[in-house]
């Protein structure tokens, strides 16, 4: 039987008050105010010198294209990113002729590549900062990542009246597999609130926090709405709990630089695909000390040290986390991206992004039908917003018709568009490679879209 | 940009902005069913009531969705009412090859009348799937499916 809801409306308006929460101070450069504030004319190059956009669209082979008769906008960024040429070409190289397995076979071609895997895990190890490379665990993105954590550090040690707390910003993967552990353990999951503008409450969440709870799980940079969490003043209130702490950093990972040292996090979860590398490939950063006390989550080749019927043993960190053959090409290649991110001025992204991101928000404030969602202080290159009578999928659909690629939809965070009452947003994520071009392409098709819904 | 005119067609629009029998439940309702697409979010439940010769009396739908989706339910209750529930899986079978396939229309036993103007859809893949949700729930209603309708 069902029942219509009295007074369903298809619009519903969403009440983005200006409420704020006190300044959190944040550590992620995104959010320091180090970046020119937006000139007013539009131009190729970034407003800050060192920073040659153009030189880094020609990394990216992708973005010659045309769509539709248009040149690519491609605004999917929080999606996944494009790939500079030498992460492709380092793809082809390896299966042209390095291709082999690791750790397995005394001939050169194995030794060229578990040299180069080892070598992508410190290349990593430096860029977010690990003290120590049997810290970085390859797993195939930050879902598994995070379910590697769920399963192997919270599973064993949470009882019933446990408590773990998330936040309503969270990607469905941070938690789903909280979720499980709940089911599996009878912990309690927690959610902290969040203003209007998409940031968190701090004080809510700080109230929640308690001796019950054991693990504190949030994301560092909200995929859905650009919220820049302050995580090192959560993880400092976690920590004086007793809580292990948690990041999901797939959004933060490309959009400034990582020092899980200076964080203080305990794991610290991350997709190469997010960061210019490969698809099927990414970091879980645990603790030495947590890692060292898990047991592992998947059993197989590799993770071993010998095996009998009666019982195995386990091989040192990182390799007992990581279970059969990996994604070979794939973390090679993350170690071209890293390398790639590595090679360029970091606080020249962060103050690039952050003046697209002032340039699309001045524009799209300056459309009338348009709500941009999510309004926090410190936010990194992501611009949701919702068209008053247009479903975000329509809008979608018109501005492909214009070569720019945005999404739309709930962005598997389905809890928080409940939140701002919402079915779906259309969402324009930025990256180092765009430029105001691509964002006038934005403007220009969703004055289309107005037109053709006569708005 | 002549291409997007044809995904949205005038009568499109208009069913859009005031789509027919909705927001809405017949009293007599004896067949409803939920549809949703996790992937866009698009929602509709529809209601209808099938008298004892299995003849559609009645069809309202509810919910919300793209202008596709939400053109297409409204069309499909105007299309529906007074049809034998043999006689939709015809007209269904019409709509999909509309959407899906080079098919010509206006054929001597072609009855898609006023839903034609979906064709424009076939263009856009992506966006099949946003015209038949309502469709789809409208059949599982009949049949009396309980599960939520899924379109992906
Ligand atoms: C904030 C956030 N967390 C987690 C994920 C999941 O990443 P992946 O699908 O690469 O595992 C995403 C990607 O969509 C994300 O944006």
């Amino acid at each position: 039987m069902i029942e219509i809801e009295s007074g369903t409306r298809r619009f519903p308006p969403t009440a983005l008050s200006a409420e704020v929460a006190t300044a959190p101070s944040v550590s992620f450069p995104a959010a320091k105010e180090s970046a020119a504030s937006p000139d007013k004319h539009p131009e190729r190059r970034s407003s800050k010198g060192s920073f040659d956009v153009e030189a880094m669209r020609a990394e990216f082979p992708i973005l010659s294209q045309q769509v539709n008769g248009h040149p690519l906008s491609y605004l999917d960024n929080g999606a996944t990113t494009q790939k500079p040429q030498r992460v492709i070409d380092t793809l082809r190289r390896y299966y042209e002729s390095d291709n082999a397995n690791i750790h397995r076979g005394l001939h050169s071609l194995s030794e060229r590549a578990t040299r180069d895997c080892d070598k992508a895990r410190e290349t990593i190890r430096s860029f977010i900062n690990a003290s120590d490379q049997r810290e970085i665990i390859f797993v195939r993105g930050t879902t598994e990542a995070l379910n590697l954590v769920a399963q192997s550090y919270a599973r064993p040690r949470l009882q019933a009246d446990d408590e773990i707390l998330i936040t309503t910003l969270e990607h469905h993967s941070n938690i789903v597999p909280w979720q499980l552990v709940c089911r599996q353990t009878g912990a309690k999951l927690r959610v902290a609130p969040i203003h209007d503008s998409g940031e968190l409450d701090l004080e809510a969440l700080k109230g929640m926090l308690g001796p019950r709870t054991r693990v504190v799980a949030l994301t560092h940079v909200s995929n859905a709405l650009g919220t820049v969490n302050p995580v090192a003043d959560i993880i400092e209130m976690a920590r004086a709990q007793g809580a292990i702490t948690v990041l999901d950093g797939a959004q933060a990972v490309a959009h400034g630089a990582i020092d899980v040292q200076d964080l203080n996090c305990d794991f610290y979860a991350f997709s190469g695909h997010k960061v210019y590398g490969p698809t099927g490939i990414g970091v879980l950063f645990g603790r030495k000390c947590l890692l060292e006390e898990m047991e592992p989550w998947q059993g197989g080749g590799d993770m071993i040290r010998t095996v009998s019927f009666e019982e195995s043993t386990w091989n040192e960190l990182p390799y007992r986390f990581e279970a059969g053959t990996p994604n070979i090409a794939g973390i090679i290649g993350l170690g071209a991206a890293i390398e790639f991110m590595a090679s360029i001025d970091m606080d020249a992204v962060v103050a690039h992004e952050k003046d697209l991101l002032a340039y699309a928000t001045e524009a799209l404030d300056g459309l009338s039908n348009i709500r941009i969602i999510g309004t926090a202080r410190h936010k990194a290159g992501i611009l949701s917003f919702v068209m008053d009578g247009v479903h975000p999928h329509d809008i979608g659909t018109i501005a492909d018709q214009h070569g720019v690629a945005i999404r739309a939809g709930h962005h598997c965070a389905m809890p928080l568009m409940k939140r701002y009452r919402v079915p779906a947003t259309s969402r324009a994520s930025l990256a180092l490679y765009n430029d105001r071009k691509d964002i006038d392409a934005l403007v220009t098709s969703l004055q289309k879209t107005k037109e053709i819904f006569r708005l | 940009m002549s291409d997007l005119r044809e995904l949205y067609e005038e009568v499109i629009l208009d069913h859009n902005r005031n789509p027919r029998n909705y927001p809405r439940r017949p009293e007599k309702t004896n067949h409803s069913a939920h549809g949703f697409n996790p992937v866009c979010g698009d929602e509709f439940f529809v209601h209808l009531h099938v008298d004892e010769n299995g003849i559609i009396q009645d069809i309202g739908f509810d919910g919300a969705g793209c202008a596709i989706s939400t053109a297409s339910a409204s069309l499909m209750t105007e299309a529906l009412k007074g049809l034998h529930t043999d006689e939709v899986e015809r007209l269904f079978g019409q709509v999909h090859s509309l959407l899906t396939e080079e098919r010509q229309v206006g054929g001597p036993d072609d009855f898609l009348g006023k839903l034609t103007v979906l064709t424009g859809v076939k263009q856009y893949p992506m966006r099949v799937k946003c015209a038949t949700l309502a469709w789809h729930t409208m059949r599982a209603a009949i049949a009396d499916d309980s599960e939520t309708v899924c379109t992906e």
